[in-house]
């Protein structure tokens, strides 16, 4: 297994000119979630919370074990539990999920926010939101293609799985990871993560699982955090996990060429006036004008 | 030098109404740029942050849409479309060259101030829509009050939308305030509430020969 250097040097930063050169490029880590081992115990859930100083008040069971029912600005990472009637083969199947940020190549909430430096990437590929630049203006939110991040109504600043930057920062793995009592989450290299996965995948395919395969989405140029899935060719039957996940063309229309035509209609427009008042000058009344109104009213006063 | 005449063209209240909803598009223009590009995110100093810009901006768009809500009535009527203002459009060229004794009388508003006035109240609608969508802040009130929700999908279009009419109205803003630079002796209008006869012989020749017929008292639909 290839080492973890316990570096966080930038390589994206939103609304910022340019990626922050980074003076040594770090082994890009993966978390691969293997949803084959997944027992669905929660730990991760509750691993994810102790070591973020996360609470969330447990919400009313609603007849399935999705608590809360929804990420929120407490709930970094949640299990989502689907049963799925397998016609074909006539069986029920049990679908857990352990949803949480992605952590994108090309991250749509870092492309769509506009505020300096609130959102970066490392360049072990961690995709992290800083507090205390965040506006709260909930821009993520519309970039992000997996419905992500939450913003708090305490101080109206988003929040996300942070992939353990922290941790990882110091050489360990995130703590859902660590809490797994299965090892259906691990965590290293994303070379060696992806090799892990292939094993898996022979495994399960030699198992019957002909459709097994690795979830690492080349619509967003891959993720780093990754899912080994039995149905790879339906993600979407795991809780809605996008079958072909890419930024919202509407979002990318919106930070590319809206930003910069928009720009160059406004100015365009303050460079003609100013170019008009050059070239044609001022558009005065003439004393005449004057003098053909007084007349006017005068004729009115006769 | 004759002596000059003056003719009253903005009851106080009308002035009133276009001074605040002025300030607040310059402030919607300013703290909205700030969130556009990024080069542009140091406007959010003005208003104390990006925080500050994200909580103040949704609330000078209500004051805005009220404001333009109360100009929109004023105006409307002198702003429906007539036969002249094709005229006006077609000769386009003489407009900007200042040679207004190629064009037909005009009334209170020629083609171009029409013009900007239905664009406005066309791009206001759209912010004021779009803007709700973005207001989440004001989501939990909407859903409790009014029943509203939207997807993030229909939030992509609103901030996409949002953009696109917001640099359109800070376009159509441009070109009102240079013609009231450009055009001398229009500011006036709008600070004193008259404008010299000699202003309204030349540019607005028709509204002249009915306010003087009129005895220079304004409507109290101004």
């Amino acid at each position: 297994m290839a080492y973890i250097q316990p570096k966080l040097d930038l390589v994206r930063r939103s609304a910022s000119s340019g990626a922050e050169p980074a003076l040594s490029r770090e082994t890009e880590v993966a978390k691969l979630i293997d949803i084959s081992k997944c027992i669905g115990c929660k730990a991760c859930q509750v691993a994810c919370m102790e070591w973020n100083e996360l609470r969330q008040e447990p919400e009313e069971n609603v007849g399935v074990y999705d608590n809360p029912h929804d990420l929120n600005p407490n709930t970094w990472t949640l299990m989502r539990y689907t049963e799925y009637e397998n016609t074909a083969e006539d069986r029920l199947e049990w679908l857990i999920r352990k949803d949480g940020c992605m952590h994108c190549t090309d991250p749509g909430c870092l492309k769509a926010c506009p505020s300096p430096g609130a959102i970066v990437q490392y360049s072990n590929g961690i995709v992290d939101f800083i507090s205390e630049a965040c506006i709260g203006c909930g821009y993520c939110v519309k970039g992000c293609p997996f419905n992500i991040p939450r913003i708090s109504k305490a101080d109206h600043k988003a929040y996300k799985c942070t992939l353990c930057s922290d941790r990882v920062a110091e050489g360990m793995g995130p703590a859902c990871a660590k809490a797994c009592p299965t090892k259906a989450i691990t965590f290293g290299s994303k070379d060696d993560m992806i090799a892990l996965a292939n094993e898996r995948v022979e495994d399960l395919k030699e198992r019957g699982y002909a459709r097994a395969g690795l979830y690492d989405p080349p619509g967003v140029n891959g993720t780093h955090v990754m899912y080994v899935l039995h149905h790879a060719d339906k993600p979407s039957l795991y809780a809605g996990l996008p079958d072909a996940p890419r930024i919202s063309p509407l979002v990318e229309t919106w930070k590319g060429v809206t930003k910069y035509a928009g720009m160059l209609a406004m100015g365009a427009a303050a460079v003609v006036g100013i170019g008009h008042y050059l070239m044609a000058g001022p558009n005065e009344v003439s004393e005449h004008d004057e003098a053909e109104a007084r007349k006017l009213k005068e004729g009115r006063d006769a | 030098m004759p002596e000059k005449t003056y003719v009253r063209r903005y009851s106080a209240g009308a002035r009133l109404n276009h001074w605040v909803t002025a300030v607040s598009l310059v402030l919607l223009a300013l703290s909205g740029l700030a969130l556009f590009h990024p080069s542009l995110f140091f406007l959010s100093g003005l208003f104390g942050g990006g925080a500050n810009v994200r909580e103040f901006h949704p609330w000078i768009g209500l004051v805005l849409a009220v404001s333009f809500l109360g100009l929109f009535f004023r105006f409307w009527r002198l702003n429906l479309w007539e036969r002249t203002d094709n005229v006006w459009l077609t000769r386009l060229r003489s407009v900007l060259a200042g040679r207004e004794e190629d064009l037909p009388e005009i009334g209170k508003y020629n083609a171009g101030q029409k013009m900007v006035f239905w664009l406005m109240s066309i791009l206001i609608v759209a912010l004021f829509l779009s803007g709700v969508v973005l207001w989440d802040q004001q989501h939990d009130w909407l859903a409790a009050n009014l029943g509203l929700s939207f997807t993030i999908e229909q939030s992509r279009v609103a901030v996409l939308i949002h953009a696109i009419a917001a640099v359109i109205a800070i376009v159509v803003w441009i070109v009102h305030v240079y013609a009231a630079i450009w055009v001398k002796g229009t500011i006036s209008a709008m600070t004193r509430g008259e404008v010299t006869g000699g202003w309204g012989w030349r540019h607005h020749r028709r509204w002249l020969r009915e306010e003087v017929a009129r005895g220079g008292k304004s409507r109290p639909a101004e």
